[in-house]
C-alpha cells in the first residue's frame, strides 16, 4: 500500500507550471498541503464530477497536460464519464485514482465493492488507451514520467492508506476566490 | 421569465434558426444526452455540423461540469438534454452552477408537453413542476415555445456569459428542421 502524500509527493516533483489539476476531497487537502498552486482546479463542486471537470479543461485547453486526483468513492458516482472521456480521447490526460475503499471524509464507510472493484480494468474497457495499478510506490514513481507522457486517456489506480493528516479547508476550495486564482492563471499562462 | 404564447401563434420553433442563434452567441460545444422533443430539429443536424464540437455524455450531470470547465478558456457551451435530465442533475447545477455563480447554459426539450398547453398548465406532471423548480432554485428561464421566441436565445446566451448567471431555455414545442437534410 503507498502512503497518499507520498503519492503525491512524486507526483509534485513532476508537475509543470502549465499543467491543470483537478482534485477532490482527501487528495485534495493533502495536495494543497503539498503544492499550492494557482492552476490547482478545486471547485468541482458535487462528487464524482472530477473527472467530467477535468475533460471540460482538456476540451478547452487541449495542449495542456490535465491530472485528476480523484477517489475511488467518487469514481463510483459518475463511472460513466469514464466511457465519455474514453470517446473524446483527451490527448493529454493523466486519471490518478486513489483507492482506499472508504469514503474517507464521510465517516470512512466501506465503499460498495471495496477490495473487488477493478477500476483499471473498467478504464480500458471503456477505451482508455492506457490503465495500471500500483500497490507499491517505488513502482509507482518509476512508472509516472511514462503515464504523463503517454497518449490519453491514461488511469494509474493507486492503493493508498492515509498518510500524514492535512486539514480539511472547505470554505477555501468552494471559495470564489480559488475559482478566480485557476481562471485569471489559466488565461495568463494561454499562450 | 416563463414561456411565452402569442394567442393563436402556434407555429413551432425553426431548428435552423435556433442553431443560428446558437452560433452568434459564439457556442462552440454542445453537450448532450439525446432528447425526443430536439432530437430531429436540433440534435442531429448539429451533430453534423462542422461549426460545433458535439460531445455525447452518459449523463446529464457530466455535461454540467464540462460546460462550467469550458467557460474558465472562454468557450461557449450549451448542454442540450430532456426534462428527465434536468432533473436528474439538480445537485450538480445547484453546486456547480449556482452556488459557484457560473455560466452553465442547459436547453431542455420538454417530453410530455402538448402542443397548445402552457408548461405550467401541462397535463404533464413532469413537465409542469419544472419551472417552479427553477424558480426555487433561482435559475433563468427562458421558453422557447414558437419561432417568435428563438431571437431571445443568442442574447440570453451573451448575458450568461457576461454574468456568470446559470440560464435554461426550455422547448416547449419540438422544433421544425427545414434546412438541408438532417
Amino acid at each position: 500500500m503507498i502512503r497518499r502524500d507520498f503519492a503525491l509527493s512524486a507526483l509534485r516533483g513532476l508537475i509543470t507550471p502549465r499543467d491543470l489539476l483537478v482534485a477532490v476531497y482527501q487528495s485534495c487537502f493533502d495536495w494543497l498541503a503539498l503544492c499550492p498552486r494557482d492552476l490547482n482546479y478545486v471547485s468541482t463542486g458535487a462528487m464524482g464530477q472530477a473527472s467530467s471537470h477535468a475533460l471540460g479543461l482538456a476540451i478547452g485547453s487541449p495542449e495542456r497536460q490535465v491530472i485528476v486526483l480523484d477517489g475511488d468513492g467518487s469514481l463510483l458516482m459518475n463511472l460513466g464519464s469514464l466511457v465519455t472521456i474514453a470517446t473524446v480521447r483527451p490527448q493529454h490526460f493523466l486519471h490518478l485514482v486513489f483507492e482506499n475503499g472508504v469514503y474517507e471524509v464521510n465517516g470512512a464507510h466501506p465503499t460498495p465493492g471495496t477490495g473487488h472493484v477493478d477500476f483499471a480494468a473498467m478504464a480500458i474497457a471503456a477505451g482508455y488507451q492506457k490503465a495500471v495499478c500500483f500497490s507499491e510506490l517505488e513502482a509507482f514513481e518509476a512508472a509516472l514520467p511514462a503515464l504523463l507522457a503517454a497518449d490519453g486517456p491514461v488511469m494509474a489506480v493507486l492503493k493508498i492508506i492515509p498518510g500524514k493528516a492535512y486539514p480539511r479547508d472547505y470554505a477555501y476550495i468552494h471559495s470564489a476566490a480559488a475559482r478566480e486564482k485557476f481562471r485569471a492563471a489559466l488565461n495568463h499562462n494561454d499562450g | 421569465m416563463s414561456a411565452s404564447v402569442e394567442p393563436g401563434h402556434t407555429a413551432p420553433p425553426d431548428g435552423e434558426a435556433i442553431i443560428a442563434q446558437l452560433k452568434e452567441a459564439g457556442v462552440g460545444v454542445i453537450v448532450s444526452v439525446p432528447d425526443i422533443v430536439t432530437s430531429d430539429g436540433l440534435l442531429w443536424p448539429i451533430s453534423k455540423d462542422l461549426d460545433f464540437q458535439l460531445i455525447r455524455v452518459c449523463k446529464e450531470d457530466e455535461g454540467v461540469s464540462i460546460c462550467a470547465a469550458l467557460s474558465y478558456s472562454d468557450t461557449r457551451a450549451v448542454l442540450l438534454m430532456q426534462q428527465t435530465g434536468l432533473m436528474d442533475s439538480l445537485n450538480a447545477i445547484r453546486a456547480i452552477a449556482m452556488d459557484y455563480h457560473q455560466p452553465v447554459c442547459m436547453m431542455v426539450g420538454l417530453q410530455g408537453k402538448a402542443p397548445g398547453e402552457t408548461v405550467l398548465g401541462s397535463a404533464s406532471y413532469g413537465v409542469r413542476i419544472i419551472p417552479p423548480i427553477l424558480d426555487a432554485m433561482a435559475l433563468t428561464h427562458v421558453g422557447i415555445e414558437t419561432d417568435t421566441d428563438t431571437p431571445h436565445i443568442a442574447p440570453a446566451i451573451n448575458s450568461a456569459y457576461e454574468t456568470g448567471d446559470a440560464l435554461c431555455f426550455l422547448i416547449g414545442q419540438s422544433p421544425v428542421w427545414t434546412g438541408e437534410s438532417a
